[in-house]
């Protein structure tokens, strides 16, 4: 039987894996070893859960007997890597566009909101934003992009899920979510276990999953806020702005905090990241991500800090862009790690609860 | 034996007056593996200032501890003198039995210690051996467990030297004075309270194997380091240690020969020879492959391959046995018939596909079970092969080629209880052995899986103690 025409990730993944295959020293540390056990073969759809099951903690890389200088030169977490970011891009529809989407989403915001606000005369309360721009403007843009972008991440991960052979009812399989969702919200193979990961060098360390956590529930609280604040304004009548001491100011200051500590922290540690598992394209993902991330909290946290002075203007202009950007990018960049990582994880806990049914 | 790599000692002083120099220490251990780093974490513990002198450079560290996955710890689920019986069944009674008692009982507590510093463990693993009862094993396997050594020693001020390798050590009157160390080049003359010996066996050093084994030993493949040449043993030997076990003795299994000639390690192992039938160069059985379950089994194939002609050898099965067993790196030989096969091997078409119709027609009806001693034997043949025995009927058929892996030597200086070298008849006064060098006091012969790490772990961490000891009188 002939073998498709690989790609050389996907040739040197499906090398290494039959070493490891061979040897499973590794099969207490992570999710990829035992799932890994359970194929003799590596094709390119394997590949690419494998990949993306690999949080790239790097102990498999230290602990391996086979490493470079090693003539078999097994190095799993930077091979994983390169096929986990060429996957990204696989599944990312309508392709790679992300970049060139948000610079254009950035201005064009820029644009529709100094538009929007040139209309109106000046705000009758100092920090009220909608007198600036017209809440209407705000929701409505919000809206439309944020139904388009859900789509589009959705599109991806239908992609990725259709490439696992797995029914589609699998991803509402209540016996295995709660196993799939306590992996990946305590970061269990990041270092969750409580002794860290080898990142970013051989000496085991805790920061990269604090930091991690910082950032997703930075983000999380953050949402939490986003969404508190439209359940004041539709349910409750309540506009904005909001207390210092109320709800949504304080999950958003609370979360705005973690999103600078988190991704500014993560972005230092990615600075000091072991060459030997770095990969250039996975960092060029993951830097605007990590930098928009740290913006979209650095401006907001300015606009309340501000929003009693006429800097309030620009900087509202200059915060709803950036989130404008962030938003266009997010199923182009480094955030879809989020939806696959949860993805093949369920993936995991689903062929786990099987394997334990045969048995 | 011969020992003639000492210089003159000016040329030690070199590096000295070079400013690169390995300072005087209380105790210096030689070689860093799971027994060194053991031996200098203890001395380092009980206030000696210690340094480790590897042969290896970083990326290699470590000897053959770097291979392996597992300890033998007695514990209540396995008592110790159950694990003593073992011992001394697998040894034929070639043992020290009071010093095997005494690591059996340390070894109980040698897990903990082991977790104070770094290492961690894990549930065991789903291979073809089933040793959770009596063996725990490193989460991340022997390089792990290095590297969680390697970081405790660093915290405690050990000074580590990679690419150092001993030339000499001087002794006299039972008494270590200094040690002659070439380190990167330049050879170096260092100087300690004490010594610790812990420098492995000589299973990598092919000249002296072949002075053992003559010309057959060119053929073997080393599955583990190559820098364990058994230099610090053969200047120990030299100088009046007394030795145990045999030079002739060697644990050896049969590995893939497309093996690398050293460090090949645990991928290159193939459990699939208990379930086809294993031929030689002639196309002929020579040994019964169901003789017992492969965990007890497997390491007699080396000797086994090693006594066929061109030390070579060929493990046949058919498309029934695929799956059965854990693949190795290498894909096998593959053919649709026999005689294909035959060619493939370089061995007689006629010959294979007579072996193999003589082994169809003498295997008897039986329920077949890979995981027990069960019914399938053949009657009649000469060797018979009494379990799992099934035809060879349904191709495609393959064959892995095999070459004797030599794993470890048993060769090593007799101790004391408190791992004290043994020469010209009395302990010496500051000079210890670890691990493979004086494994052999234990494992006269024999094999008892993950013995060896336990036996590096408990006399190691003697020696480091009894070393600080000795530096600080």
């Amino acid at each position: 039987m002939p073998e498709p025409e690989l790609a050389e990730p996907l040739t040197e993944g499906a090398r290494i894996l039959t070493i490891c295959n061979a040897c499973r020293y590794c099969e207490g540390y992570c999710a990829v070893f035992p799932a890994m056990e359970r194929r003799s073969h590596f094709s390119p759809a394997d590949l690419n859960y494998l990949a993306n099951l690999c949080h790239n903690c790097a102990e498999c890389y230290y602990a391996c007997q086979y490493a470079p200088p090693h003539p078999f030169a097994v190095n799993v977490p930077k091979t994983l890597t390169e096929i986990r970011v060429a996957s990204y891009r696989q599944y990312a529809w309508p392709g790679p566009a992300g970049a060139w989407l948000g610079t254009a989403a950035f201005f064009a915001g820029l644009v529709i909101w100094t538009i929007a606000e040139r209309g109106r005369g000046a705000p009758s309360n100092a920090a009220d934003f909608y007198a600036v721009i017209p809440h209407s403007i705000m929701a409505g843009i919000s809206s439309v992009f944020s139904i388009m972008v859900l789509g589009l991440i959705a599109a991806g991960a239908a992609r990725f899920w259709r490439e696992s052979n797995e029914r589609f009812s699998g991803l509402l399989n209540a016996s295995v979510i709660p196993q799939a969702a306590r992996d990946a919200l305590s970061l269990r193979y990041l270092g969750g276990d409580g002794h860290g990961c080898t990142y970013p060098d051989e000496h085991r360390s805790t920061s990269r999953w604090l930091l991690h956590h910082a950032t997703f529930y930075g983000f999380l609280l953050c949402f939490a806020s986003t969404t508190i604040a439209a359940v004041y304004h539709y349910a409750l009548g309540r506009r904005a702005p909001y207390p210092y001491f109320s709800l949504p100011v304080v999950l958003g200051t609370v979360g705005g905090i973690g999103l600078l500590i988190g991704p500014a922290g993560l972005w230092r540690l990615k600075q000091r990241q072991d060459s030997a598992m770095r990969v250039r394209e996975q960092n060029q993902m993951d830097r605007p991500f990590i930098a928009l991330l740290f913006l979209t909290s650095a401006s907001g946290l300015a606009l309340l800090a501000l929003r009693e002075t006429a800097a309030m203007r620009w900087l509202l202009a200059l915060h709803l862009a950036i989130v404008l950007a962030f938003f266009v990018t997010l199923p182009y960049g480094k955030f879809v790690h989020a939806i696959y990582r949860a993805a093949a994880l369920l993936r995991y806990a689903l062929e786990r609860s099987r394997e334990e049914k045969s048995t | 034996m011969r020992f003639s790599l000492a210089l003159p000692a000016s040329c030690y002083d070199r590096g000295l007056l070079a400013g690169e120099s390995i300072p005087d220490v209380d105790v210096l251990v030689a070689g860093g593996g799971n027994a060194g780093l053991c031996a200098a974490l203890s001395a380092a513990e009980s206030g000696a200032r210690v340094a480790i002198v590897e042969c290896a450079p970083k990326d290699f560290r470590g000897g053959n501890s770097r291979h392996t996955r597992n300890l033998r710890r007695a514990s209540e689920a396995y008592p110790e003198d159950e694990y003593f019986d073992d011992l001394c069944r697998v040894t034929g009674g070639e043992t020290d039995q009071q010093l095997a008692r005494v690591v059996i009982r340390e070894s109980r507590s040698a897990p903990e210690w082991m977790l104070n510093h770094g290492v961690r463990f894990q549930p065991s693993l789903r291979g073809t051996l089933h040793l959770d009862r009596t063996n725990a094993f490193f989460l991340g396997g022997g390089k792990a467990l290095l590297n969680a050594y390697y970081t405790a020693a660093e915290r405690l001020g050990v000074r580590i030297y990679y690419e150092a390798e001993v030339q000499d050590i001087e002794i006299r009157h039972r008494r270590f004075e200094a040690t002659r160390v070439i380190w990167r080049g330049e050879p170096l003359l260092v100087r300690a309270r004490a010594l610790v010996a812990a420098a492995g066996g000589f299973e990598s050093n092919l000249e002296w194997l072949e002075e053992i084994w003559g010309e057959s030993a060119r053929n073997f493949l080393v599955r583990g380091t190559p820098f364990n040449r058994g230099k610090v043993l053969r200047v120990l030997l030299s100088n009046g240690a007394q030795p145990v076990s045999h030079a002739a003795q060697c644990h050896a299994v049969a590995i893939d020969a497309r093996s690398p000639r050293y460090d090949g390690g645990i991928v290159t192992r193939l459990d699939c020879l208990p379930l086809g039938i294993v031929v030689n160069q002639c196309g002929e059985r020579f040994y019964d492959e169901g003789e017992d379950l492969w965990p007890k089994r497997y390491a007699i194939w080396g000797r086994l391959v090693a006594e066929q002609p061109g030390q070579m050898a060929w493990s046949v099965f058919d498309s029934k046995t695929v799956g059965l067993f854990i693949p190795s790196v290498y894909p096998p030989l593959q053919a649709h018939s026999i005689r294909e096969l035959a060619l493939k091997l370089g061995v007689s078409g006629d010959a294979l596909e007579s072996t193999v119709a003589g082994f169809n027609g003498a295997v008897r009806p039986g329920v077949f079970n890979p995981n027990a001693l069960d019914s399938c034997r053949t009657v009649g043949l000469q060797p018979d092969k009494t379990h799992w025995a099934r035809a060879l009927d349904t191709p495609p058929y393959f064959a892995y080629p095999l070459r004797p892996g030599i794993t470890f030597t048993y060769l090593g200086v007799k101790v004391t209880d408190n791992a004290e070298i043994v020469m010209q008849g009395a302990p010496a006064v500051n000079l210890f052995a670890a691990g493979e060098m004086m494994a052999g006091n234990i494992l006269g012969r024999g094999y008892l899986a993950g013995i060896g790490m336990t036996i590096g772990t408990v006399c190691g961490r003697i020696a480091g103690r009894e070393a600080a000891r000795c530096a600080r009188a």
